[in-house]
């Protein structure tokens, strides 16, 4: 029950991108075409999950027991940007198909803002192991949703009249909102 | 370019909030109210001008292949020294509103970005300069934006409040749809501002 419950707050209810602005600008930059958003989708589910594992055991293990807890932006940022490559060197060697599928969407990962967000929220929340993974991968579920259902109006937007100087980034941020406005409707069902 | 330029240029042509469109985050997130932009301004403008300044003065010593892990470890650093500073000073209301967005200014594109296009490149002098305007300009963003969310969603500015207790004011402003909104029809008027 408590996992049902974490992972419907992480995807609907307090969703990482339309509640908490973390990862805008992956949110804005690749949601023009819904398969591209996919991708970008799944590459997050995979590191986000896998930085909160391995974030977690460097937080209990390293920091705590040597009590420099204040190094955790620094350490995290160095563990996501190592993490990030190892992926990318194993995906090449393991899976060609699936590097091709999320080959480019890695490196942009590392400056995705909800992968460090959320590593540090989860050790804010003082989260156990199981559930930290869990929290990170339905968050990273609910990006993925914000980004393909984001994507959708963006291609029907292409084809409609939107006003000259509303035309890109503007109108997209309003969609943002009126996204956001929509999603502020799952407040109640927790 | 000259001195003053080389500071000026963040305020308003080169803003990194509203025309360059960087740091979106911190833009959306901490804008609920004028007080809590200003302060997210501030904090990012010391990260920005102090990584600025260090990272000009080791660039002959950073191997180019290393350097950008290199800049990610000098900013981290002066991120970690806000963080500590504004637990132990600032307003814990202001703190706690702020929360994670503090450690988050390491992935700030704004300050990364500016230590590739800028300071990897130019003197000391120049790019304090250089830190010091984006920080300012990234600054005023905030600001504008928090006072536009605060007044049309909470009838108050600075926290002084200029309409009744029970005057009824557009929620909406304060909370998370507000912010996108906002912030897409400031970004389409300096648009055509910078056209006219």
């Amino acid at each position: 029950m408590e996992y049902i419950s974490i992972i419907i707050l992480a995807i609907f209810v307090n969703n990482v991108v339309l509640a908490q602005f973390l990862g805008i600008c992956p949110f804005l930059g690749v949601s023009n075409k819904i398969s591209t958003s996919v991708g970008m989708g799944g590459a997050v589910v995979f590191v986000m999950a896998l930085a909160n594992l391995v974030t977690y055991l460097v937080y209990n293990y390293i920091l705590v027991p040597l009590s420099v807890e204040f190094m955790q932006t620094i350490t995290f940022i160095l563990v996501i940007a190592a993490l990030v490559q190892i992926v990318e060197i194993i995906l090449k060697k393991l899976s060609p198909p699936l590097y091709q599928a999320l080959g480019i969407y890695l490196p942009l990962i590392t400056t995705n803002c909800a992968v460090l967000g959320i590593a540090i929220l989860a050790i804010k929340k003082d989260l156990d192991l199981v559930m930290s993974v869990v929290y990170a991968s339905s968050t990273a579920v609910g990006f993925t949703l914000a980004l393909i259902v984001m994507a959708g109006i963006r291609e029907q937007l292409e084809l409609t009249g939107v006003p000259k100087g509303m035309k890109g980034f503007p109108i997209a941020l309003v969609t943002a909102g009126l996204l956001s406005l929509a999603f502020m409707g799952f407040a109640g069902i927790i | 370019m000259t001195n003053i330029q080389q500071f000026t240029k963040g305020l308003i042509k080169e803003n990194p909030a509203l025309v360059l469109l960087l740091g979106m985050c911190p833009t959306l997130a901490v804008t609920s109210s004028a007080i809590n932009g200003l302060a997210m301004g501030l904090a990012t403008t010391f990260v920005l001008t102090f990584s600025n300044i260090v990272i000009a003065s080791i660039k002959n010593f950073i191997p180019d292949k290393v350097r950008i892990a290199g800049f990610i470890l000098v900013i981290a650093t002066f991120v970690t020294i806000v963080d500590l500073v504004m637990k132990a000073w600032a307003p814990p209301a202001i703190y706690n509103a702020l929360g994670v967005f503090i450690p988050l200014i390491v992935v700030n594109c704004i300050i990364l970005g500016r230590a590739e296009a800028f300071a990897s490149k130019n003197s000391v002098f120049h790019s304090l300069l250089d830190g010091l305007g984006m920080g300012v300009g990234f600054t005023l963003a905030l600001f504008v934006m928090g006072s536009i969310r605060e007044v049309l969603g909470n009838g108050s500015i600075l926290d002084i409040k200029f309409v009744s207790q029970e005057a009824k004011t557009i929620l909406m402003f304060v909370m998370p749809p507000g912010a996108f909104i906002t912030l897409g029809f400031l970004i389409a008027s300096v648009n055509k501002l910078k056209k006219a």
